[in-house]
């Protein structure tokens, strides 16, 4: 799948036992639901020695063998989609347009598409298992037509069911996309995956009774307005007759049986439930702490060391596993964080240090430089906006909605593919990490200067280092902007579904792209106006600020990481490896310090969200900014109380260490 | 095995402890200006609510409602209990079986809820009840100061007042700014977060409230949106809160709930970790290595946490709950007391697990290394007698000096609330020696005490006294383990070395006794 890259063997030694593993448990977990499912099924209070009676020979007849070999073909199944479809990114949608966008993909349309046949597969399972009037599809009609032959009638009531299962089905994957269902995130705290189950058991029953209510109801009111026509198409493709004594279902009498509705939101339940519990189980598996070595004595062990794998991009969990490891072994491990504070043999370099320490760097310099050119972008869009829409002042509070549109359109060009595809497509030229937000770097209207800040730093070049200092980057759009006026100067790129962009054309200042500007100009100013647009483009809030520290869990790990080891290096580190890095470390992540407090001023970025209601998505994506905000703090503060004074001997520039000067006061 | 007859005496009447130096302690009886630094809050100062909320709600209620708007009230404020209880009142109004059903269902519910009450008995207690009941202050209900933090890398630290407002002092700044939030009600404990210049947890009834008050800041009234509201639903009153020394993650427990949680506090997201046995969490105290967690429980009862994978180990008690436990610097020791006892006792774990030992190894039984039973000291003033039942115990950063606060008894007088403070030394050998006795004013009990962090010359002991002053006792000694440091700030008052013949003759517990 992963075309010729190196976290192969993570792929198939680890993550597919895990996914099978997890596939294993919730089969064998099965039994135990459908027993249920079955019990609460043929509930009655007057008559519990005929319901018990009832169930077990339910449970023991062949029919139920068979409905559980499909059964757990389907868990199967759902366990491979959600192998195939996890991502520990979070893909976060900037307007409803991008969310439409990510449920429209083929890729999610097939997953829904897939749901719905396996929910239809749960409800036939769920009909036979109930029996009675459920049992079958057709039925012998009581009247004998003109001819006086016998027809074969259509039974409702397992319609209802089977296509009530095909709903259900279909409404989990599409509300999957919007709450992030296939998003897996890494617990607080470390737990036993049979204590981690345990506890979410009681989350997991009450959502998907909950979830199953909410899709029950609108699943009769579905049916109510639009039953006729799957019961006519039923009859004509299996020519089969409506029985003209029974009473239709989509009427408000035949669907205010309490039975019925009883038993569709219990198999509702019993479908959700069953496949909460393997994504469940899935999650927890896939997220156990991996152990990787740090060195090893092998060569071709080499690729699975720890160093190695931290700088490995696909598959995205191995980096996040490796990070995680790195967090937990700088914390709780002293022998392996010897490990990592030895040297070479020969040679005596510390390799392990300096290859971990690269990276993690790497990892934050990216998120400052993300959070830099966000800030530029933003900043840029506010002096653009003043220029050209001070002619129009009526429709100012209109345009910003389209700055934002504008952007927040590299979100939804880039980020809807590169999430949905991530684990379909290798890597691209660029890291998935970046792709977020940074802006289409090949598109002609990106800046100069948001190119130079995007792209990876050259260590030549004089950003590297030190002296790429937030001060200097946002001095530079002011050197530029008199060169770049004419291209960005009120040309925000219009939206990708209203407009066919001219790219090859506008990239060179000439007539022709002035042309096409006003042009873009005057659509983006009648589109503007219409009600419907708006609602679709307008930016969700805090939505940026989420999707920017979408992987912030990454950054966590790394800052954890790195002032772990570097607190423990005041007393372990026998050689002095740490202190060579110790000035670009500090320096790092007091930048980054610096750009997290300027995204913090932004408006809507240090709102808190919602608390969501009962469901199984997890929000932890919602707050990882605030989380990161508070690691980063800790971290220099770890740093900076292990160290103490001897941290003025550290070669820092003017201003940074001013800034640690607080740190060390406790006035940050 | 006594150990407190080994104690030199009590002071006379009149006289204050005032510092701990060459070896002994020293007393003074100027008690009106001891220190520059002790704070007064006289009971007279503090506005106190006249009338908690539920008194006063049956004079206000509204009775002209429909009972449909009563109900959905009744919902809200009461829960289950407390619509069943609506439509079983308004009888007249509802139809006869509703009202008869709902009058079987609440005494179905009562029934079973003495029935869970009978096996703990915690579970009757009003919540403020239960938070004097489980507190690590004496008689927390009567105290003018409730809870007392320093924080654990600067000179200040915050006092909670009994009219539910939190004052911060610090020594570098004037302002002493205070915190005042709707839901801070009966503070329960406070603590402030390792790492971290400005945030201070608050334990209150009925959530765990997370301050962050910028040091930077010249403001004397921090507003309310200053603070995060951490609730679980059933997770209250909260009677302790405990954050890891690497202040990534906050504990609360509560003994209503059998659960305790582990919060993320920048997420505002919590992990519940559940062990039914015990019925509820009433103590924490977390290891200074991080590596242990001691969870106390209303019943005879205690675990150890190990906090890598978040397994526990019980620790069944034979007479009553933990009252209170410490930890040594190095985390490798715990003390701790039992309601009911007057000894304390200890457990010895090995080092902080590594990866591949990730399960606890602790030692199988605990030792006893102080017996604090009464003793009578015949003094000028009459006989006085110590000893008893410990509220609270303190270990210094150090390790160093170990603060035992006694109960006493409220109703005799000559057997006053008093802090008995050991010597001890823990590596290469554990060792406890008597040290002396702090008093305050006459007629004023100690309340509750704190060792200071991170005090140059010693350890520093802060008391709260029943009358509302708080004091500071320095205990000035040469730390003998630890890398000498700071020497050149030490008092040139100190003896250059402690006298180790003398601790020979007075050793209360060695391990190689035992």
């Amino acid at each position: 799948m992963f075309a010729a890259d190196s976290g192969c063997w993570f792929t198939q030694k680890v993550l597919c036992w895990r996914a099978a593993a997890s596939v294993a448990w919730s089969v064998l977990l099965l039994p135990a639901s459908t027993a249920a499912f079955v019990v609460l099924s043929k509930l009655s209070v007057l008559h519990p020695v005929q319901m018990f009676a009832d169930c077990v020979s339910v449970l023991l007849s062949a029919g139920s063998v068979f409905s559980f070999v499909l059964l757990a073909g389907v868990i199967i199944m759902v366990g491979f989609l959600t192998f195939e479809y996890y991502t520990v990114i979070p893909s976060i949608a900037c307007s409803k347009v991008a969310l439409l966008g990510q449920l429209l993909h083929p890729r999610q349309l097939l997953y829904c598409l897939a749901h719905g046949v396996m929910g239809v597969v749960v409800g036939w399972s769920c009909a036979v298992t109930i029996g009675y009037r459920y049992e079958r599809l057709a039925y012998l009609c009581p009247q004998k037509d003109r001819d006086g032959l016998l027809h074969m009638c259509l039974n409702e009531h397992h319609l209802l069911l089977l296509l009530e299962g095909g709903f259900v089905g279909l409404s989990h994957s599409l509300l999957g996309v919007i709450q992030n269902l296939n998003y897996v995130s890494f617990g607080t705290v470390q737990q036993h995956k049979y204590l981690c189950f345990k506890a979410s058991l009681p989350l997991a029953a009450k959502c998907s009774a909950a979830q199953a209510f909410y899709s029950v109801r609108n699943f009769v009111l579905l049916y109510f307005f639009l039953g006729h026509i799957p019961r006519a198409w039923m009859c004509k493709s299996l020519s089969l007759h409506l029985d003209s004594s029974a009473h239709p279902l989509d009427s408000i009498s035949g669907l205010l049986d309490l039975s019925l509705l009883y038993l569709l939101w219990i198999s509702a339940t019993y479908l959700l439930f069953s496949w909460y519990m393997t994504l469940l189980l899935f999650r927890i598996f896939v997220t156990e702490a991996y152990s990787f070595p740090v060195q090893s004595t092998f060569t071709e062990e080499a690729p699975q060391c720890l160093p190695k794998v931290l700088s490995e991009k696909q598959p995205m969990i191995l980096k996040f596993l490796a990070l995680q490891d790195l967090s937990l072994l700088s914390q709780h491990s002293p022998s392996r964080r010897s490990q990592v504070f030895s040297l070479s043999q020969p040679g005596g370099h510390p390799h392990n240090w300096n290859a971990i320490s690269k990276e993690c760097l790497s990892l934050l310099a990216d998120l400052t430089q993300r959070l830099v050119s966000y800030h530029e972008t933003v900043a840029t869009n506010g002096r653009t906006k003043s220029l050209s829409s001070g002619s129009d002042r009526k429709t100012s509070s209109e345009s910003s909605g389209t700055e934002d549109l504008a952007s927040c359109r590299p979100t939804f060009l880039m980020k809807t593919p590169a999430s949905v595809f991530l684990r379909s497509v290798g890597a691209g030229p660029q890291s998935p990490l970046t792709s977020p937000f940074t802006p289409d770097l090949d598109s002609p209207f990106a800046s100069p200067t948001l190119r130079q800040l995007t792209s990876p730093v050259d260590p030549g070049s004089p950003w590297h280092g030190v002296v790429q200092s937030p001060h200097v980057m946002r001095r530079a759009p002011k050197l530029w902007s008199t060169s770049t006026d004419s291209q960005r100067n009120g040309s925000p790129p219009a939206s990708p579904a209203t407009l066919p962009t001219p790219k090859p054309e506008s990239s060179k200042p000439s007539f022709l792209a002035q042309f096409f500007q006003n042009r873009r100009e005057q659509v983006k100013h009648f589109m503007a106006k219409r009600m419907l647009v708006m609602y679709l483009f307008t930016k969700l809030p805090e939505a940026s600020s989420q999707a920017l520290f979408a992987d912030g869990q990454a950054h966590i790990w790394a800052l954890d990481g790195l002032s772990y080891l570097v607190q423990a290096s005041f007393t372990e580190d026998q050689f002095g490896v740490v202190q060579t890095t110790l000035p670009s470390i500090l320096s790092s992540m007091l930048l980054l310090q610096e750009a997290v407090d300027r995204h913090f001023k932004l408006p809507h970025a240090s709102s808190k969200p919602v608390r969501s209601t009962i469901s199984l998505g997890d929000s932890s994506h919602k707050t990882l900014r605030f989380a990161l905000r508070a690691t980063l703090k800790t971290a220099i503060y770890r740093i900076t109380t292990t160290f103490g004074a001897h941290l003025h001997a550290v070669q820092l520039s003017a201003e940074h260490r001013k800034r640690l000067q607080h740190f060390l006061e406790y006035k940050e | 095995m006594c150990s407190l007859t080994l104690f030199p005496p009590p002071l006379p009447d009149g006289q204050t402890t005032l510092c701990e130096s060459n070896n002994e302690l020293l007393s003074g009886n100027n008690t009106q200006n001891a220190s520059p630094m002790s704070l007064h809050f006289p009971r007279e100062s503090l506005k106190l609510h006249s009338r908690t909320e539920s008194s006063s709600k049956a004079a206000f209620l509204d009775h002209s409602e429909t009972l449909w708007m009563r109900s959905a009230a009744a919902w809200r404020d009461g829960g289950l209990t407390g619509l069943l209880n609506e439509i079983t009142d308004s009888n007249s109004e509802v139809p006869k079986w509703l009202s008869v059903g709902s009058g079987c269902i609440l005494a179905l519910l009562r029934w079973m809820s003495s029935f869970h009450g009978s096996l703990f008995p915690h579970l009757t207690l009003s919540s403020e009840d239960m938070i004097a009941e489980f507190s690590q202050v004496l008689n927390w209900s009567d105290c003018v100061v409730r809870a007392f933090a320093w924080h654990p890398h600067t000179d200040k630290f915050a006092v909670a007042l009994l009219d539910e407002s939190i004052k911060i002092y610090n020594p570098k700044s004037t302002t002493t700014p205070t915190l005042k939030h709707r839901l801070q009600r009966n503070v329960a404990a406070m603590q402030w977060k390792p790492l971290c210049a400005s945030a201070l947890a608050v334990a209150c009834q009925n959530c765990v409230l997370v301050w962050h008050v910028d040091p930077c800041s010249l403001s004397a009234r921090p507003s309310s949106s200053c603070a995060q509201v951490l609730s679980h639903p059933g997770h209250a009153p909260v009677t302790s809160i405990a954050w890891s020394p690497s202040g990534a993650l906050l504990l609360s427990a509560s003994p209503m709930d059998t659960s305790m949680m582990v919060w993320d506090v920048a997420a505002e997201s919590c992990v519940p970790l559940q062990r039914v046995g015990g019925g509820g969490v009433t103590f924490l105290s977390w290891s200074p290595d991080g590596s242990h967690v001691l969870a106390s429980t209303p019943s005879a009862l205690f675990r150890v946490w190990e906090t890598r994978m978040w397994t526990c180990e019980r620790w069944p008690c034979l007479k009553g709950r933990c009252q209170s436990g410490c930890w040594s610097p190095d985390g490798s020791r715990l003390l701790f007391a039992v309601e009911g006892e007057t000894v304390i006792y200890a457990l010895t774990f090995a080092g902080a697990p590594d990866i591949s030992t990730s399960s606890l190894k602790g030692p199988q039984a605990a030792a006893v290394v102080a017996d604090l039973s009464e003793t009578t000291f015949h003094t000028e003033d009459g006989d006085l007698i110590v000893g008893g039942e410990i509220q609270s115990l303190a270990w210094d950063p150090r390790g160093e000096r170990l603060a035992v606060l006694l109960k006493g008894d409220p109703q005799a007088t000559n057997r006053p609330a008093i802090i008995a403070v050991f010597k001890t030394r823990t590596s290469p050998i554990f060792e406890l020696l008597p040290c002396g006795f702090v008093q305050g004013e006459p007629g004023v009990e100690p309340r509750m005490m704190q060792f200071h962090p991170n005090f140059q010359h010693g350890a520093l002991l802060t008391v709260c006294w029943s009358s509302g002053r708080i004091t500071h006792v320095p205990f000035y000694f040469l730390t003998s383990a630890v890398p000498l440091v700071g020497l050149s700030g030490s008092p040139s008052l100190l003896h250059p070395l402690e006298r180790p013949a003398d601790f020979a003759s007075q050793s209360l517990f060695t391990e190689l006794l035992s």
